[in-house]
C-alpha cells in the first residue's frame, strides 16, 4: 500500500505542478482539456467497464448540462444557478435515458442509448429558439469562486485538476463498495445476482445515475473551457471518441480512462499541428492496442511490466545471492 | 528482511516514478519562440483538412500558398512564418486550434476558419485577445447585429450573393413562382432568406422552402414535393449541389435552377455533368473574369497544385492581398493590434481576383458578384462545362439596396424569417 501511495502523492504532486512546469499557456489548455474529457470518460467506465453496459449516447447527457448552463447563463442568471440547473439537467435527463435503456442489455443497450442521444443532438440542433441550432450559445464569462479568477488559463486548470481529484476519489470509492461489487457481480453474473436477491435494475439505474452525475460535471467543464456550446459536442461522434478512450485506455480500471483522454486529446490537438493525417494515427494507435494490448493500456502496461520484472528476477536466485530473495513475491 | 526489501523495492520505484515525472515535465516544457524586432510576420491559417468540409479546406490552404508563392513570402515588407492548422470541422477543434495559433505560434493574424459555427466558436475568444481574423466563414449576424470588431470578411455574408440572385431571378430571368432548397442549417436558412427578400421586392414569390438535412443519401422525398413553381433555388454546399442536381434531373425536373456562391462553385465543374447545364449562380468569385489579376491566380494555382480554385481558394487569395495591403499601410508593424486592425480594414483593392474590393463600417466587403450560367461552349483548362457570365453587379454590399438601418431593424434571416407570403 505504501508504493501506491507515494505513486498517487507523485503523480497528485506532478498535476499540481503542471501551470508551473509549463511555461506556455496553450499546453496548460490542454491539459485542462484532458483533465476535463478523463472526468467524462471515467463517468462512461462507471458504466462500460464496471456495469458491462456499452453507452453510445453520453455526450448526449454531458451536451444537456452544457446547453443548460449556458442557457441559464445567455438568460441573465448567475453561475451558482447556471451550474445547480446544469447538474439538474443532466440527472433528470440521466432518468430518463436509464429508464429507457435499461429495459435492454447488450447490443440492443447500445441502439437504444444511440438512438437517445442522436435524439437530444437533433433536439439540439432543430430547438432553435432555445438553442440556437447549429450557431450554437457563447458563454461570456467564467465563474470566480471565492473570488478566484478562472478566466486565465492557470486558474481554469486549477479548478479543473480540484473536480477531477474528486472525480477521480468518487470513483475509487465507489467502485471499492458494496454497491460496486454488486455492480461489477451484475456485469458478470445477472441472473445468478437476481437468484441472490439483488435487484439488477436498480443497481444499474444507480450505477447509471452516478456516470450521467459525472457526465453532466465534465460538460459543464466543456461548456466553461470553449465558452461556447453547439450541437457537435452531441453528435455520435463525440460519444465514440469519449468510449474510444475507455477501451482504449482500459475499461474497468480506475486509471484507464485518464490515460486515454490523454492520449485521445494530446493525438487530435497536439500531434495534429506536425502530423497532417493525424486521424490515421489515432486509428493505427487503437489497432496497435487491440493487438498488442487488448485489455486497454493500463492494465497492459501493467502486465507487461510484471512480466519483465519477474523475467528480471528470475535469474538472479540461479546465480547468486539466492538467499536474499524472499521466497513469496509480495504482490504490489 | 523482509521489511528491508519492502523498502528497497519501494525506494526503486519511487526513483522511477520521479524520473518519469522530471521527464515528462521536461518534455513539456517546449522551448518559447523569441520575437525579436526584425522577427517574420506570423501568418496562421485555420482550416479544415480532414472530414467532410475538407475539399474546400484544402482549396483555403492552396490559396494562401500560391499568393505567398507568388509574393516570395513577403508580406507587407516582411518575411512571412505561415502556421496551418486543422480544426477538424468542428467548433471545439477551431477553439483549441486558435489557441494554439494565439498562445504558442503567436501569429499576428488569423485567416479563416471555414464554416460559421466554427467562427461563432471563436468569435469571442478572438475579440478577447484582438486578434484580426480574416474568416470566410458567412454568418450574417457577425457583420451585422452582432458585429466582432476583428472581424474582417473579405468574402461575403450568407445572404450577399443571395440578393442579386433574387433580383435577377426575378427581373431577367422573369421567374414568378419559386421553390426554395436547401440543407437546414443556419447557412442555409440565410441564404435563402436573402434569396427571398430579394426575388419578393422585385415581385417574385417563393412559394415552398425545403429543409433536406445536411446528411441525406437521397433527396427523392423533397425533390417529389417541388412542383406548382417555375423555378428552383438551391443552396447546398460542398458537394450536395452534385448529389442534387443528379437526382433532379433524373426526377425529370425541368424547372430553371439558380443557386449562390457554394452551389455552383467553379471547383465543381470537373464533377458535374450535363444534368447541371443552364444552373445559374451567383458568386462573388468567377473563374470565368479574364481581368489580369484573375488570370495571374488562376496560372499559377493551376501551376502548383494542378487544381481547378473555386469560391474557397480565390477568397483565401484576396485574404492574403488584404492583409498584403494593410500590412503595408501600418508600415510593416503588426505589434499594436487595434492599428493593425483599423489599417486592414480601411485597406480597398482594385485588383484582385474577383474584381475591386473595399469594406464597409461593419468590416464586410463590398464588391463586385457575378451571375454565371454553366455551358458547354468556352470552357477552358480542360474543362468540359463552364460558368460564363451573365451579368455582373457592382458595389454590392451586404444590405442589398436596403439602407443599413432599415435592413438591421428586421431580424437576421432564419427558418421562418421571412415568412412565406401568400401568392
Amino acid at each position: 500500500m505504501t508504493v501506491r501511495h507515494a505513486l498517487l502523492a507523485a503523480a497528485i504532486l506532478a498535476l499540481i505542478a503542471v501551470p508551473y512546469a509549463i511555461t506556455e499557456q496553450y499546453y496548460v489548455n490542454i491539459a485542462s482539456q484532458i483533465l476535463l474529457y478523463a472526468v467524462f470518460a471515467l463517468g462512461l467506465n462507471i458504466l462500460v467497464g464496471y456495469g458491462g453496459l456499452v453507452s453510445l449516447g453520453h455526450a448526449g447527457l454531458s451536451g444537456v448540462a452544457s446547453y443548460a448552463a449556458a442557457y441559464l447563463l445567455a438568460a441573465g442568471h448567475g453561475h451558482v444557478v447556471a451550474i445547480a440547473g446544469a447538474l439538474a439537467a443532466g440527472l433528470v435527463t440521466t432518468a430518463g435515458f436509464a429508464a429507457l435503456s435499461l429495459r435492454a442489455s447488450g447490443i440492443s443497450f447500445i441502439m437504444i442509448t444511440l438512438a437517445l442521444g442522436e435524439i437530444i443532438w437533433g433536439l439540439a440542433y432543430r430547438w432553435i429558439s432555445i438553442t440556437n441550432g447549429d450557431n450554437g450559445i457563447s458563454v461570456a464569462t467564467r465563474p470566480a469562486p471565492f473570488g478566484l479568477s478562472l478566466a486565465s488559463a492557470d486558474g481554469f486548470y486549477d479548478a479543473t485538476l480540484i473536480v477531477f481529484l474528486i472525480a477521480v476519489a468518487a470513483c475509487a470509492i465507489f467502485v471499492h463498495s458494496p454497491f460496486g461489487a454488486a455492480l461489477a457481480g451484475t456485469r458478470d453474473q445477472p441472473r445468478r445476482m437476481n437468484a441472490l436477491g439483488f435487484h439488477v435494475w436498480l443497481i444499474r439505474f444507480w450505477a447509471f445515475m452516478f456516470s450521467g452525475l459525472l457526465s453532466a460535471v465534465a460538460g459543464i467543464l466543456f461548456v466553461y473551457y470553449n465558452e461556447f456550446i453547439s450541437p457537435q459536442a452531441l453528435a455520435l461522434t463525440a460519444s465514440a471518441e469519449g468510449l474510444l478512450m475507455v477501451i482504449s485506455g482500459g475499461a474497468g480500471t480506475l486509471l484507464g480512462p485518464v490515460v486515454g483522454a490523454a492520449l485521445v486529446v494530446i493525438v487530435k490537438n497536439v500531434v495534429s499541428a506536425y502530423i497532417a493525417r493525424w486521424n490515421f494515427l489515432l486509428g493505427a494507435i487503437f489497432v496497435l492496442i487491440v493487438v498488442f494490448m487488448p485489455e486497454g493500456l493500463v492494465p497492459g502496461t501493467v502486465r507487461l511490466f510484471r512480466v519483465a520484472w519477474r523475467s528480471a528476477r528470475r535469474p538472479k536466485p540461479a546465480t547468486a545471492a539466492a538467499a536474499a530473495t524472499p521466497a513469496g513475491e509480495p504482490k504490489p | 528482511m523482509f521489511r528491508r526489501v519492502t523498502f528497497r523495492k519501494l525506494s526503486r520505484r519511487t526513483v522511477l516514478a520521479g524520473t518519469a515525472a522530471g521527464a515528462a515535465a521536461a518534455l513539456a516544457r517546449f522551448p518559447a519562440p523569441a520575437i525579436a524586432q526584425a522577427a517574420p510576420f506570423k501568418l496562421g491559417l485555420l482550416t479544415v483538412k480532414t472530414g467532410p468540409l475538407a475539399q474546400g479546406g484544402i482549396q483555403m490552404e492552396q490559396g494562401v500558398l500560391t499568393y505567398l508563392k507568388e509574393k516570395n513570402y513577403t508580406l507587407g515588407g516582411r518575411k512571412v512564418d505561415f502556421v496551418s492548422a486543422d480544426t477538424g470541422g468542428n467548433p471545439a477543434g477551431a477553439k483549441t486550434k486558435a489557441q494554439e495559433l494565439v498562445e504558442r505560434d503567436k501569429v499576428d493574424v488569423i485567416l479563416g476558419p471555414l464554416a460559421a459555427f466554427e467562427l461563432y466558436a471563436i468569435n469571442e475568444y478572438v475579440q478577447q485577445q484582438k486578434m484580426p481574423t480574416l474568416s470566410l466563414a458567412a454568418a450574417d449576424n457577425l457583420t451585422q447585429r452582432t458585429p466582432n470588431p476583428f472581424l474582417l470578411r473579405a468574402s461575403a455574408t450568407s445572404s450577399q450573393a443571395m440578393h442579386p440572385m433574387g433580383h435577377y431571378a426575378a427581373t431577367e430571368l422573369k421567374l414568378k413562382r419559386v421553390v426554395c432548397i436547401v440543407e437546414d442549417f443556419a447557412f442555409g436558412y440565410e441564404q435563402m432568406g436573402g434569396f427571398q427578400a430579394a426575388f419578393q421586392k422585385d415581385g417574385g414569390c417563393v412559394t415552398k422552402k425545403l429543409w433536406p438535412p445536411i446528411v441525406t443519401p437521397d433527396y427523392t422525398p423533397y425533390i417529389a414535393q417541388i412542383s406548382d413553381c417555375d423555378g428552383v433555388c438551391q443552396g447546398f454546399a460542398g458537394s450536395n449541389p452534385l448529389r442534387f442536381m443528379k437526382q433532379y434531373a433524373s426526377a425529370g425536373l425541368k424547372y430553371p435552377v439558380v443557386t449562390g456562391e457554394t452551389g455552383g462553385d467553379d471547383a465543381l465543374l470537373k464533377s458535374f455533368g450535363d444534368e447541371a447545364l443552364g444552373l445559374v449562380s451567383c458568386c462573388p468569385y468567377t473563374l470565368d473574369n479574364p481581368i489580369e489579376a484573375n488570370q495571374r491566380f488562376v496560372n499559377d494555382i493551376m501551376k502548383n497544385y494542378n487544381v481547378i480554385p473555386g469560391f474557397y481558394a480565390a477568397g483565401l487569395y484576396v485574404n492574403c492581398q488584404v492583409v498584403d495591403a494593410g500590412l503595408k499601410a501600418a508600415g510593416g508593424d503588426a505589434s499594436d493590434k487595434t492599428k493593425f486592425m483599423a489599417a486592414l480594414k480601411s485597406v480597398s483593392l482594385a485588383d484582385t481576383p474577383r474584381g475591386p474590393i473595399k469594406f464597409d463600417h461593419l468590416n464586410n466587403v463590398i464588391g463586385t458578384f457575378y451571375v454565371r450560367r454553366i455551358v458547354k461552349e468556352g470552357a477552358k483548362y480542360g474543362l468540359k462545362l463552364w460558368n460564363k457570365t451573365i451579368k455582373t453587379y457592382d458595389n454590392v454590399s451586404q444590405f442589398w439596396v436596403w439602407p443599413e438601418q432599415e435592413y438591421l431593424a428586421h431580424p437576421v434571416y432564419s427558418r421562418d424569417y421571412p415568412p412565406l407570403g401568400k401568392c
